[in-house]
């Protein structure tokens, strides 16, 4: 099957402010994408372009087999939006903008399987359909977005920081939502700031950075790519001479006579450090040579992988990195 | 520790100053329009009728004129200054009122609604310092009118003591309406109602007082003291001043102060006295497309709007029955009257003026309309409904339909008043309706012109549109009102499209220029929706 969204070297400018530089996308039909980045760096202005709101300035871009700007209308109905500040008609109430927002694409609420669906998500985001859109908090007036696009029977979800109000528990329901949306088929970009939410919803991941893909790929092959946490009790001292591939290393001795009190005169050993996936063999190989009394190994959370790849010169909590 | 002011009341002086360098253009136009308004009436009145006898001729004839007496109230007198007060004491008391409302909802139910007051109010400021800021900022310009008007009268020749009293009367009026929307502002949450329910008093207490004052020997003429418009010329300025009737509107804007101040120390922030009511759960039929949507979002306002041309011009239309005697008091005006054509002509001057009237105020309710569509464009719902099956062109066609149907829809109210108003009197109420009509309805295509601008604008320059547009409008108004007075080219009257209209009734007709009009609507509405499929989307 192709790709859902296919984008190369997209470029934007906003008068002098450029936007987007030659951003790379490709998001495979059926996956849900994650699609990170500090604010500014220009994730609402692809999603934008996206929806054919914005025209590139150059590049090539293809959504669901169309062009985003040309064949907008027809696109957009087989597509949902969430945006990332929802703003409401205030004098609508939110079941009013809930079919509203069905009807306009297309889908029809005389549908008694459409009405039962989005009776259901009104019920598990715990939405009051009465209320008057003025009366709504930021994390109501997103409910309101996202349940109009659950129930929608779109193939593609364009998710611009979907989670941005919602409290832990409707966050927590947005999660097992997104999965049965996988599990139906359907295709997610989900734009977030939460990390630990794109690690545990993503196929695949785009990290952006200053208008320019700076990584892509799934979180496995993003990991390979990258280094291995080790933190290390060692019974004595170690020689890391000549092994490459080794980042942030601190090790120190340590007194072990709390810990080992016949071996009085043994000085142990704290390692903690970064390590590139082809050098872990041998890192361990030295470890065990002097035996190891403690051992964490832990592949860097998506977290680690954002901050270095954006504050590569700078430290983080006194480790230089 | 102690502090000089109440609790409430701590960071007023700041919001205050906030508040007047908001509105530190529209706060000094404001004043000075209403002003200009009143001491060039007093200027005017002074040219046209030199001597008592020709006051007291107009004084005889519309001053009983009852429809004019709704529109401007009663005329105790006939000096210069009765008269000036009779024709804009009035109105010049609705404008300082209108802006008093609109200062007082903007400065503190609006900044509320929007969030704002929530970051001021996390600040050391007390929990009615905003509503005493939005009171201050809307006191201290009624105040001002007062103080000029007090200054700037004596100069066109008016005595002193009525020229206080008329200033005093329509300060004193905004101080009323200052308390009136400040209680409507803790009333509703939403700063719309809150403006709704104050303009709904200013309604009310203009037709009292209409009623009362046209009311004839035995009639409700009581009705005026119920209103604080009628309280304006119950105060007789330069008919033996009653002062104590200025304590009335002083005392609505304590007692409006006062209820508020009580009802914002004990409510929660955002919230309103009354409840919000629930609304349908499920969107009804109607509301499917970006066409239903549009209607959803302009019923109500329509609604006010044709409730006030209903109105206005029913009554505006009834007192063209005798216009023509009113030019018999003035030497200069039966001059001109006789060139224009006697009786029937100056009827028809005055039904054609009037159909002019509403033909540019008809314009701006349509430009307000499609305005619409570049507020939904910055706010960011218009982006809910294009990321949709709706495409742009369909999505501004709608809002746009609806401009088209509302301004129709005006025009013919405005028609069919008129007709009804004077026909009922001049006993043919059938023919006048009919004719009255036709004659609103010519001013369509001049009223769309400028509709059609702002769709251009919108399409073509966005960020210029809503400056533009009422920019276009402000110079056809000033061409259309002062341009055939001051004499000037007629290059520059052809710049308004309401120039080209056909003046009616009494003009000839011709179908010419009425298609170049709705060709030019069209050309100009083309352009702005093909540069809209063109531009992005802010």
């Amino acid at each position: 099957m192709t790709n859902a969204i296919e984008a190369r070297g997209l470029h934007k400018s906003f008068g002098r402010t450029r936007a987007l530089d030659g951003l790379d996308l490709t998001v495979r039909t059926g996956e849900v994408h994650a699609f990170l980045g500090p604010n500014g760096a220009g994730k609402t202005t692809t999603i934008r372009i996206l929806l054919g709101l914005l025209n590139k300035d150059g590049g090539e871009v293809t959504l669901l087999g169309g062009d985003p700007w040309r064949d907008a209308t027809a696109l957009h109905a087989r597509l949902a939006y969430v945006p990332g500040d929802v703003t409401l008609w205030p004098g609508l109430t939110g079941g009013e903008i809930i079919d509203l927002l069905g009807r306009l694409h297309g889908g029809s609420a005389a549908k008694s399987s459409d009405v039962k669906r989005r009776d259901a998500l009104i019920d598990r985001f715990a939405l009051d359909p009465a209320k008057k859109a003025r009366a709504y908090s930021k994390g109501n007036r997103q409910k309101v977005a996202l349940v109009a696009a659950l129930a929608s029977d779109a193939e593609l979800l364009l998710l611009d920081e979907p989670t941005a109000g919602l409290d832990p528990l409707m966050e927590a329901v947005f999660r097992e939502c997104i999965e049965e949306e996988r599990r139906r088929g359907r295709t997610v970009l989900l734009s977030s700031h939460i990390l630990a939410e794109a690690e545990a919803l993503a196929d695949r991941v785009t990290i952006i950075r200053d208008g320019r893909t700076a990584e892509t790929g799934t979180l496995a092959e993003m990991r390979h790519l990258t280094r291995t946490t080790v933190e290390a009790e060692l019974a004595g001292p170690v020689s890391l001479d000549g092994l490459a591939g080794l980042h942030a290393v601190d090790l120190h001795a340590v007194d072990q006579h709390a810990v080992d009190q016949h071996a009085v005169d043994q000085q142990g050993t704290k390692l903690r450090c970064e390590v590139d996936h082809a050098s872990l063999n041998d890192l361990l190989a030295r470890l065990t040579k002097v035996g190891v009394v403690a051992l964490t190994c832990r592949p860097p959370t998506l977290e680690e992988l954002f901050l270095r790849l954006y504050s590569s010169e700078r430290t983080v909590a006194g480790v230089p990195r | 520790m102690t502090s000089p002011v109440p609790a409430g009341l701590v960071g007023t002086g700041a919001l205050t100053r906030l508040a007047l360098r908001r509105d530190r253009i529209a706060l000094p136009a404001a004043v000075y329009v209403i002003t200009a308004v009143v001491a060039g009436t007093a200027y005017t009145f002074k040219k046209l009728y030199p001597t008592a006898a020709s006051r007291a001729a107009l004084a005889s004839t519309g001053g009983a004129n009852p429809a004019l007496r709704f529109l401007y109230g009663r005329l105790d007198g006939t000096s210069l200054g009765s008269l000036t007060t009779w024709r804009y004491g009035i109105w010049a008391g609705i404008f300082a009122a209108l802006m008093a409302i609109f200062v007082v909802v903007r400065h503190t139910r609006s900044d509320e609604e929007a969030g704002r007051l929530e970051l001021i109010g996390s600040a050391v400021v007390g929990r009615q310092a905003a509503l005493a800021a939005g009171m201050a900022t809307a006191a201290l310009p009624s105040v001002a009118v007062s103080a000029l008007l007090c200054l700037v009268l004596p100069f066109t020749g008016l005595p002193a003591a009525g020229s206080a009293a008329l200033g005093l009367g329509i300060g004193c009026c905004a101080l009323a309406f200052t308390g009136i929307t400040a209680v409507a502002a803790q009333l509703t949450s939403s700063a719309r109602s809150a403006r709704g329910i104050a303009l709904g008093v200013l309604g009310v207490a203009f037709v009292l007082r209409g009623v009362g004052d046209s009311a004839g020997a035995g009639g409700p003429s009581w009705l005026s003291w119920a209103s604080p418009l009628g309280w304006i010329q119950l105060a007789r300025p330069f008919a033996a001043e009653r002062w104590w009737v200025l304590c009335l509107p002083l005392a609505v804007a304590a007692a409006g102060a006062g209820l508020a101040f009580t009802f914002a120390a004990r409510r929660d922030y955002g919230a309103g006295l009354l409840p919000d009511r629930p609304g349908r759960p499920a969107a009804s039929a109607f509301l499917r497309g970006p066409f239903g949507l549009a209607w959803r979002l302009q019923r109500g306002s329509l609604l006010g709007w044709a409730v006030g041309y209903a109105f206005i011009f029913a009554a505006s239309g009834a007192a063209g029955k005798g216009i023509g005697q009113l030019f018999g008091t003035s030497s200069a005006l039966e001059r001109e009257f006789t060139r224009l054509g006697g009786q029937a002509a100056i009827t028809n001057a005055y039904l054609a003026a009037l159909m002019l009237l509403a033909g540019l105020v008809a314009a701006a309710y349509a430009i307000s309309v499609v305005l619409r569509l570049r507020s939904e464009e910055t706010g960011d719902q218009a982006e809910l409904v294009l990321a949709t099956a709706t495409g742009r062109i369909r999505w501004a066609v709608s809002q746009v339909a609806v401009a088209v149907a509302g301004t129709v829809l005006l025009l013919a109210i405005a028609g069919v008043a008129a007709g009804l108003g004077y026909g009922l009197r001049a006993g043919s109420a059938g023919p006048e309706v009919a004719r009255m009509t036709g004659a609103a309805m010519a001013q369509l295509p001049s009223a769309l012109v400028l509709a059609a601008l702002a769709v251009g604008l919108f399409g073509l320059l966005p960020r210029a549109s809503v400056p533009g547009a009422w920019t276009a409008l402000g110079v056809v108004v000033v061409i259309d009102l002062f341009g055939q007075v001051l004499q000037v080219s007629h290059w520059i009257l052809d710049i308004s499209p309401f120039t080209h209209a056909p003046r009616l009734p009494g003009g000839p007709v011709s179908a010419e220029p009425l298609l170049v009009l709705c060709l030019v609507a069209l050309t100009l509405a083309a352009a702005g929706l093909a540069a809209l499929r063109r531009r992005d989307i802010a």
